[in-house]
């Protein structure tokens, strides 16, 4: 009775704030939207005892996602109304009933399934935390590895990309400093 | 209906990833693109958590894991591409984007 309350509530959340990030037309709308549906993500890994994997949706997500992107929009002109594309309908068409096929996929799948066999079983009388610390450091080492150095790779390219002249600091300079470099700047758009 | 079993979450992950399908083909704007490749992955993971729940593995969480790890690299070299296409070109918009002329 309780779990199917919960359910109801924040499947309904959910759906309501993702609706609202896909349909609003202010960037600001749809990611604090982003954010909270996110958040009422979470609350599904906790229904369903992943609590580790709650955590880290709570971490990750909304600590460092929503934060990425909070400090993504201050380089973007976000204050205007974002346009919207009225494309081509059969395309359109196409997709919609791709994602029909889907779903039908989906609802049959269990169905196909009904013999299938847990490969790593739960473990009698320890927590999620504990039992995913063990499948992981021992079933999963080598994708976590890889995973790690994914990541590390990701935060290269990402300082990279974004880091350029990110060294020379505006409020550091003094007038003279910042007009030499406004004179280069201007030079290279004359020639 | 007092009961949630499987489908109930199946049905929920299949209607986030609808959402999420429907954000990816409307919208315009590559920042919104983003958000909607988010919501895609999130639909992906209450699917994985609740079949692993549901059969007793800890295979879903593990995969739920990863597509987070994924989810996060994707976002710091995407984003990083945005703000440098950005400092170019001025704009975000996916119109933009067609200077190959396909």
């Amino acid at each position: 009775m309780f779990e199917a309350v919960a359910f109801y509530l924040f499947a309904f959340l959910t759906i309501t704030m993702f609706y609202i990030t896909v349909t609003t037309a202010q960037a600001l709308y749809a990611l604090s939207a982003l954010a909270a549906g996110m958040i009422f993500i979470s609350a599904f890994f906790f229904i369903l005892g992943a609590d580790f994997l709650g955590a880290v949706q709570i971490i990750v997500y909304t600590g460092a996602v929503m934060a990425l992107y909070a400090f993504g929009m201050m380089f973007f002109d976000t204050t205007r109304e974002v346009k919207e594309k009225n494309g081509n309908k059969y395309i359109v068409v196409g997709l919609s009933v791709l994602a029909a096929v889907m779903i039908v996929a989906i609802f049959s799948a269990p169905i196909i399934s009904t013999n299938m066999q847990a490969f790593y079983p739960m473990i009698e009388g320890a927590g999620n935390t504990q039992m995913v610390g063990m499948v992981l450091f021992t079933k999963y080492l080598v994708p976590f590895e890889v995973a790690a150095i994914m990541l590390l790779v990701a935060m290269v390219a990402g300082i990279v990309l974004a880091g350029k002249k990110m060294d020379l600091s505006l409020t550091l300079l003094n007038a003279e400093e910042i007009q030499a470099i406004e004179d280069e700047k201007n030079k290279k758009v004359l020639s | 209906m007092m009961e949630i079993g499987l489908n109930h979450y199946l049905v929920l992950s299949t209607i986030l990833f609808c959402i999420g399908l429907i954000g990816v083909m409307r919208r315009k704007n590559l920042l919104m693109l983003f958000f909607a490749t988010e919501i895609l992955l999130n639909a992906v993971n209450v699917g994985f958590a609740a079949i692993s729940h549901y059969y007793g593995d800890l295979t879903g969480q593990m995969f739920a894991f990863f597509v987070i790890a994924i989810a996060a690299s994707e976002l710091a070299v995407g984003l990083g591409l945005l703000i440098v296409w950005h400092k170019r070109h001025g704009t975000i918009d996916l119109d933009t984007l067609t200077s190959m002329r396909g």
